[in-house]
């Protein structure tokens, strides 16, 4: 049951993600980051990461998609883009991704895991909850800074947007 | 019995295939989505490591750490893809050649 | 003791923080230059007083105060080699006579050049923020001075460069400016690359930073003289781009689009000098060859330099190339002694220089931002207390008796020549020192005449000149004092060089003569044979007149001969050169036209008046430099698809028809020659540069890839066995 799961979330996984790839459709490929996203929630659930599982729909499909998505929609400008050339240096990043792909698999392969004893998965809300608000207590905190950060530089940059807009119709 | 090799080749593939995204797409946004796989390729890594290797939970304390830092930069991001578009009508980044010697 | 060094650091810090964080407060804003002199002034209180201290320290024998009573403990981690062990950074302080000699140097040349700024920097825009960033260099500059470990220093030393990046770049809008800034920020990381490497080398070696043990295991022996030797070179990288040596040097004239004070404290006095206070400090770590390498590069540099300076035009340029070419002097004393003689030289040259700049500042100051020689002229009846400032700047760095410059260039000639007596096959160092002594009198008087003598060339200019405000001529006069003193044994600072200053490791002189020798500093310098003539070619230096090794007499009679030889010499010189700059620039005693003088030389004018066109090579090489590595390794890779027999064959042609190129052009004109070599290749591949980012991202895994595919090959072929 574990191996056919690990197999189907991985061929989802894989598959929407080389549709990502190649779709010359921004929004195609946005949606189809979904199943993208989905699958290595499941994954994690596999590896009994159920907080990071909820975590990953929670945030990667339920806000960072929809940001994209409203990027795209904000931007999207169907006369432009039809018929025009979405991709450049395809055969140079084929070959590059090849390498790095080859190289990364023999360096997982060629390395000698210490692995351990497999224990039953336990949930891990609280023991992260309590890991963050001890050891980490420091990284959260700036974490929670950088989102503030994050929030108002975004805040500030659209904003100026707006005003580039206003003095600028074009 | 899928082990900890399988989760990491899978996620070689996918830091791959984002990889790819970044290096092939004009699309400002669509390299960020290749942005975020290569991320969640990296997360994969650090669940499986924390779940075969480690034994104790940090490594998913980290990947809560690189959602965040990820969260943080695809919202700076995008506000940047924005400002250019409107700016500049722009949004393949290709064509944004300011650094060009 | 601990608290006075530590307040010493922090106070400039605080002015800093304090004019940055809240210069705009309506309650602070009028008073942000007086808070940043009060910091320095009381770093100079708190300075006399450790140099007070160190110095009645030295005369009880016990010249090295090393300050580690409260040390700070930065990091703590695990031993990386021996398991269960613990490795700590502590940070401290490390008082010496140098320390306290350099305290007192920076304290009182950035006092005097905060002073300056107040009259000189008045209404300009951002004028608070200038003295914050005084403070800020202030600040990382003593603590430099006063760090006991490596890693501080190391800090130090890229704070220094960030506080002179952001004071070369002051006039935000100036476009000159702002690349004279990038520029010599660059320039800098080139050395401080090599700085790191040997920060590198020395820490993977003995694990730790804290100069005295890495000084005692080195001393113990523990690392072996080629390594050592490796060691320091790659940290005289560091010094070179700091101090703007020979292949770095580019940096240090066009930092003059920074303002005149800054040109003065940070580009001629202090931080430039932290290059030869880096050597000095960490002298345990050069090995004799390595100080040879220091030496003939410093030599080459002061030559070159004072070759350039005797062509250039504009005023600050001038100084600019003459402390070029004074930092290679300090680098440029051969042999055990060199330490003194270097340290001597760099105090000396920190009051004259600053005092040559502020004078420049305020010539500069009184034409209304005019910097052309040419066009200026018979100044001294205008700014008559700027005119004899100057006037003894000039006699001081000419090295005329009874000025400081005199004493200490002549403790640096006399060392060199005699080295050059101990190994006749280094005379060269001695000659080109002499020589550039020379031409250093000659430029120097060359700038004065043409400033302050003749007729006015500029007559509207000079109708509207006018002397500087009393708190621009009091720096002045305190400089001109110290100018003139600072040699002088008794009243300045020339006894306590005398022998005060000595490198770690070695005893005190009243020690010494008592007989109680160090074994720290026996076991170090035992090893040294004593020199003969001719002892080699491995250039044993040798210590110099106090060698404790029982040729005491003998080296005291050359050095004495040395000593007289090289002072008749260098006055000579001086005087000679003074006169014949009369005869080319004072109008009243004109017997030759330069402009005919420069036509009859013509090739050789051109290279000195373009700077040998150092800047136009690295344009063309070292920018494009990756594109050419990226364009001969294409073609070495077609070559081998093609056929290596056919890309060995038509290599052979081209490297053939390439050298018989090169030996023709050597007789014509190697610089345009290679000029042209360079563009044609950056032509052909400049387009690297894409701007396109998802292209970068490209080459950047395209790089991985061909790492990735080496390092395969590699292990396929020697991995096996």
């Amino acid at each position: 049951m574990f191996d056919f799961l690990f197999y189907l979330f991985a061929v989802i996984g894989v598959g929407a993600a080389l549709f990502v790839a190649f779709t010359p459709n921004v929004v195609h490929a946005a949606l189809a980051l979904v199943p993208t996203f989905g699958s290595l929630a499941g994954l994690y659930l596999l590896l009994g990461a159920d907080f990071i599982a909820v975590t990953q729909v929670a945030i990667y499909i339920g806000a960072i998609l929809v940001l994209m998505l409203f990027g795209i929609m904000y931007t999207h400008n169907i006369a432009r883009l039809s018929g025009e050339q979405v991709t450049m240096q395809v055969g140079a990043g084929l070959v590059v991704a090849l390498i790095t792909l080859f190289s990364l698999v023999a360096a997982v392969i060629s390395t000698d895991w210490p692995v351990r004893e497999l224990s039953e998965p336990q949930p891990t809300v609280r023991r992260l909850g309590v890991l963050f608000l001890t050891d980490y207590l420091l990284p959260f905190e700036i974490a929670s800074v950088l989102l503030l950060i994050a929030l108002v530089g975004a805040v500030v940059i659209s904003h100026s947007v707006q005003a580039g807009k206003s003095k600028d119709p074009s | 019995m899928i082990g900890l090799n399988h989760f990491l080749v899978l996620s070689a593939i996918l830091f791959t295939i984002g990889m790819f995204i970044v290096m092939t797409r004009r699309h400002g946004i669509m390299m960020l989505m290749g942005l975020e796989l290569i991320l969640n390729a990296a997360n994969l890594n650090l669940v499986a490591f924390s779940r075969f290797v480690e034994g104790s939970i940090r490594g998913q304390a980290f990947a809560i750490f690189v959602i965040i830092l990820a969260v943080a930069e695809a919202a700076i991001a995008l506000a940047i893809i924005l400002s250019i578009y409107s700016n500049q009508a722009r949004i393949n980044l290709d064509e944004l050649q300011a650094l060009k010697e | 003791m601990t608290l006075r060094a530590f307040l010493i650091v922090v106070i400039p810090l605080l002015s800093f923080a304090t004019i940055i964080l809240f210069g705009r407060l309506s309650r602070l804003r009028g008073i942000c230059d007086r808070i940043a002199i009060a910091a320095i002034a009381i770093s100079f209180i708190l300075s006399y007083g450790i140099y007070r201290q160190a110095m009645s320290a030295y005369d009880m024998g016990e010249p090295f105060l090393h300050l580690t009573a409260a040390p700070f403990e930065w990091l703590t981690f695990d031993h990386p080699e021996a398991a269960g062990q613990q490795v700590s950074w502590k940070i401290g302080f490390w008082v010496d006579s140098m320390t306290a000699m350099m305290l007192m140097v920076v304290t009182i040349v950035s006092l005097l050049v905060h002073i300056f700024s107040l009259g000189y920097m008045k209404g300009e825009e951002n004028y608070n923020r200038f003295f914050a960033y005084l403070s800020l260099f202030s600040f990382s500059m003593l603590l430099l001075v006063l760090t006991d470990n490596l890693i501080i220093l190391y800090c130090c030393w890229e704070l220094v460069g960030i506080s002179s990046f952001l004071l070369i770049g002051f006039y935000v809008n100036r476009e000159s400016a702002a690349a004279a800034a990038k520029k010599a920020f660059v320039t800098n990381r080139v050395g401080d690359l090599g700085f790191a490497i040997g920060l590198f080398l020395i820490y993977s070696h003995f694990h730790t930073f804290s100069f005295r043990e890495v000084f005692e295991r080195i001393q113990a022996g523990e690392m072996s003289s080629l390594k050592l030797t490796i060691t320091s070179l790659f940290l005289f990288c560091g010094a070179v781009g700091k101090s703007a040596q020979f292949p770095l040097h580019i940096w240090l004239p066009d930092a003059m689009e920074g303002p005149t004070p800054v040109s003065a404290l940070i580009h001629a006095a202090t931080m430039v000098a932290a290059g030869v206070y880096m050597v000095a400090r960490l002298y345990p770590v050069f090995t004799p060859d390595s100080l040879l390498v220091v030496a003939y590069l410093g030599t080459f540099t002061a030559l070159m330099a004072a070759t350039i300076a005797v062509t250039q035009f504009d005023i600050k340029r001038v100084l600019a190339y003459s402390t070029l070419s004074q930092l290679g002097y300090m680098d440029g004393r051969p042999g055990g002694g060199a330490f003194t003689a270097s340290m001597f030289h760099l105090t000396t040259h920190a009051f004259f220089k600053a005092l040559l700049f502020l004078c420049s500042g305020s010539v500069i100051l009184a034409l209304h931002h005019e910097q052309d020689m040419r066009r200026m002229g018979g100044l001294w009846k205008k700014t008559p207390i700027t005119f004899l400032a100057m006037l003894t700047g000039c006699l001081a760095i000419s090295g005329i008796p009874f000025f400081s410059g005199f004493y200490s260039k002549d403790m640096i000639l006399a060392g060199a020549l005699e080295f050059g007596m101990r190994h006749p096959q280094h005379m060269l160092l001695f000659l080109a020192l002499l020589v550039t002594a020379g031409l250093t009198a000659f430029y120097m008087f060359r700038l004065l005449f043409m400033t302050f003598t003749g007729t006015p060339r500029d007559p509207h200019a000079y109708a509207h000149a006018h002397e500087s405000p009393r708190n621009v001529t009091i720096p002045l006069l305190l400089l001109a004092f110290l100018s003139i003193s600072a040699g002088w044994e008794h009243l300045g600072l020339g006894g306590f060089f005398k022998e005060r200053v000595i490198p770690w490791g070695k005893p005190p002189v009243s020690a010494h003569h008592a007989g109680t020798p160090n074994p720290l500093f026996d076991a170090a310098y035992a090893q040294e044979p004593p020199a003969t003539e001719g002892s080699g070619a491995s250039a044993t230096l040798s210590e110099g007149n106090t060698s404790p090794t029982g040729h005491g007499e003998e080296h005291d009679d050359l050095a004495h001969t040395a000593h007289v030889l090289a002072t008749t010499l260098s006055v000579i010189g001086s005087i000679i050169a003074i006169c014949l700059s009369a005869l080319f620039y004072w109008e009243r005693f004109r017997v030759v036209d330069p402009a005919r003088a420069a036509a009859m030389f013509g090739r050789f004018y051109d290279l000195s008046y373009n700077k040998y066109y150092v800047d136009e090579f690295y344009d063309r090489t070292l920018f494009r430099g990756l594109e050419v590595v990226r364009n001969f390794l294409a073609r070495f890779d077609l070559r081998i698809i093609d056929g290596i027999v056919n890309g060995t064959a038509s290599g052979t042609v081209k490297t053939s028809r390439g050298s018989g190129r090169f030996d023709l052009s050597v007789v014509d004109r190697l610089v345009n020659w290679l000029a042209e070599v360079i563009q044609g290749y950056g032509q052909r591949i400049r387009r690297i540069e894409s701007g396109v980012i998802q292209n970068y991202v490209l080459k950047a895994g395209g790089a991985f890839g061909v790492m990735v595919v080496l390092w395969f090959v590699m292990k396929s072929l020697w991995g096996g066995a």
